[in-house]
């Protein structure tokens, strides 16, 4: 039985689906620097997006559904949004050196530590590269939701979103 | 027996929302909770809340929960704990047992806010220890603190089954496979992304066909179904399990409303049969008012206005608010409810809500 | 098993300061917490026995409202342990069937 693609049924976004959302930046964009990737493709009452960029850079407006709109122009991949966004649906992806740098949201105990080589996941989980932790950032105001910075081939920088996961330590 | 104000029977987010509501218009407020501890299921809520700024978005649901409860106590709601109410009688007396003794109290306005319980699932092996409620893992793990499973095979993908995988995980276990029944995912594609980033496979159109095991859950056999919800012969397939989740939807707790003679609607998408409420979120029995997952399962966050607008309402009611104030505090709670049941997950939930307010308007 | 470290609720520092005996057999647990939660944290998931076909049940609900966790505590039987904390020194049974009132044994 095939699988059909699409967040609907494979539960996460397709590449048509990502290539229509107004969230996601052109590659030209991603090979000029860090810029925001909002892979939100379904309509949810949902804005914190646009009230954490500091550039004005994302647009919801009202109804609060719409998805949100990326002006890639203003964006300049500080990567406030990342930890903002309540579906862990923001990535900062940057093309522009020699290996892409992917920064996303991460929610799991323990967290990597910079240096670190880990394996590097694409939207369905398969790790499909190894990279390499550039940074790990745990602000106050990201509560919890800590935005660690892998830097991987540029062949990866549409496909890895995330980290496998590592196991925990028993100190007991 | 005691006469209070506005008794509201239940302490989670419909019932805290609408007793700050209620005190801050100068309301004197009794609020009945079966449980040690108020909150309802909101303080298992360890993830980000949607929505907008009004509607505390960005926010862990449980921080939010923190903040209604300093509230009460700063408006100072009298907060009956360990209190399990079991009866409305006439006169809007209500009857309740409290550390094992028994209790009656009498109330001008009384507002029922019992939430929903989960529904269960029949397949041979059901009963075994290990099959459990999803939200019972999810009180385990972001309660106690304990897991209750090391592998854990979800059934239902809808907002509860998507999150409650994630937090398991983030407890520390894994989810062997999230299966639905039906041939898409029910809940919001973000929730959905983050487990399958986590790389647990989600397979729709699945369904279990039975869990196998001794003294607990061993192993769990899944099939797939065809368009008409059939098992396909020869598609069963075993995974390794040692828990079962089933979050396969919830049902109003409406027990305490029936009993006080209220008029219900059936309206599946808000979970069965409802009591039927006006804009007011009062019932067909003049003062008693209704408010959360009791008039149908929704989320938290609609939850909380609906117990402000029976907070704001019932207050009103009893003279703490004129007609033109009340209005506009209760036209800014529904433009917020409004703005939360839009977008293709949310407007079934606004039809259906029509649907019940129609039905008030037909009785009277 | 307890959730030491977590992701967003941080360290669980509690202690476990008292114990309970199962069957005999004694466990520790942390003041306060449902003995269902004691029980999980020491691995034991079968609860009880149904009366007529001795079928092992254990949580359902884990809210207080399904009735399937209940075991004999002190004593009594069809307590329900997912809402009733522990006490030190208290004695839970798995129930067999409807269980029996009985001297705390």
């Amino acid at each position: 039985m095939m699988e059909k693609k699409g967040v609907l049924y494979q539960g996460f976004p397709s590449m048509e689906e990502l290539e229509k959302s107004p969230g996601v930046p052109s590659k030209d964009r991603i090979r000029k620097g860090p810029v925001a990737c909002i892979e939100c493709v379904q309509e949810i009452p949902c804005n914190p997006c646009e009230e954490a960029c500091p550039y004005g850079a994302i647009k919801v407006g009202k109804p609060i559904t719409n998805l949100p709109v990326l002006d890639q122009d203003k964006c300049i991949g500080c990567g406030n949004c990342i930890a903002a966004c309540p579906g862990l649906a923001i990535f900062v992806v940057n093309g522009a050196r020699e290996k892409a740098q992917i920064s996303f949201p991460y929610e799991y105990h323990p967290l990597p530590k910079r240096g670190d080589t880990v394996d590097c996941v694409d939207r369905s989980g398969k790790v499909v590269t190894s990279g390499r932790v550039l940074r790990v950032v745990k602000a106050p105001n990201y509560d919890h939701t800590a935005v660690i910075t892998v830097e991987v081939d540029q062949a990866y920088i549409d496909v890895v979103r995330s980290i496998k996961r590592l196991e925990g330590s028993d100190d007991e | 027996m005691k006469t209070k104000e506005i008794a509201i029977i239940g302490a989670g987010p419909a019932g805290l929302s609408c007793a700050v509501e209620a005190a801050k218009a100068g309301a004197k407020v009794t609020l009945l909770d079966e449980n040690l501890k108020p909150g309802g299921q909101l303080f298992k809520q360890i993830h980000k809340f949607f929505g907008s700024r009004e509607h505390q978005a960005g926010t862990r649901g449980f921080r939010i929960g923190e903040q209604l409860l300093k509230e009460t106590e700063k408006l100072g709601v009298e907060v009956l704990l360990n209190a399990a109410v079991y009866g409305i009688y006439e006169n809007k007396t209500l009857a309740y047992i409290k550390d094992g003794k028994d209790y009656a109290l009498q109330a001008e306005r009384i507002v029922i806010a019992a939430g929903a319980s989960e529904n269960a699932l029949s397949f041979p092996g059901c009963t075994l220890p290990g099959v459990m409620g999803a939200g019972a893992a999810q009180t385990m793990i972001n309660v106690h603190r304990v897991l209750p499973g090391k592998k854990i095979l979800m059934v239902g993908s809808g907002n509860v089954g998507l999150i409650v995988s994630y937090q398991l995980m983030q407890a520390g276990a894994d989810v062997v496979a999230l299966i639905e029944a039906a041939p898409q995912i029910g809940g919001y594609g973000v929730h959905a992304a983050k487990i399958r980033r986590a790389g647990v496979p989600v397979y729709v159109s699945t369904t279990i066909k039975e869990v196998i095991g001794e003294e607990a859950v061993e192993r769990v056999v899944i099939t797939s179904l065809d368009e008409k919800w059939q098992p396909v012969p020869g598609t069963e397939r075993t995974l390794e399990a040692d828990t079962v989740c089933l979050a396969v939807g919830l049902s109003p707790l409406t027990e305490l409303a029936w009993m006080a003679g209220c008029e219900f609607t059936f309206i599946p998408p808000l979970g069965g049969h409802v009591p039927i409420h006006d804009e007011n979120m009062e019932t067909t029995l003049p003062g008693i008012y209704v408010a959360g997952d009791i008039t149908g399962v929704e989320e938290a966050s609609s939850a909380m206005e609906e117990g402000r607008l029976a907070g704001v309402a019932s207050a009103e009611s009893l003279g703490y608010y004129d007609e033109e104030t009340a209005k506009a505090l209760k036209d800014e709670i529904w433009q917020r409810l409004n703005s939360l049941r839009t977008g293709p997950f949310g407007e079934g939930r606004f039809k259906a809500k029509i649907r019940q307010l129609q039905a008030r308007r037909q009785l009277a | 098993m307890r959730i030491k470290h977590h992701p967003i609720l941080d360290d669980d520092t509690r202690k476990c300061n008292v114990s309970i005996i199962v069957d005999g057999k004694k466990i520790p647990a942390i003041e306060g917490e449902p003995i269902a939660a004691a029980l999980l944290a020491a691995g034991i998931r079968k609860f009880r026995e149904t009366p007529k076909y001795h079928k092992p049940r254990g949580i359902f609900c884990a809210i207080g409202r399904c009735t399937d966790c209940v075991m004999i505590v002190d004593g009594i039987p069809n307590v329900r342990t997912c809402v009733t904390p522990v006490r030190d020194g208290m004695i839970v049974q798995t129930q067999k069937g409807l269980g029996e009132w009985g001297e705390k044994s």
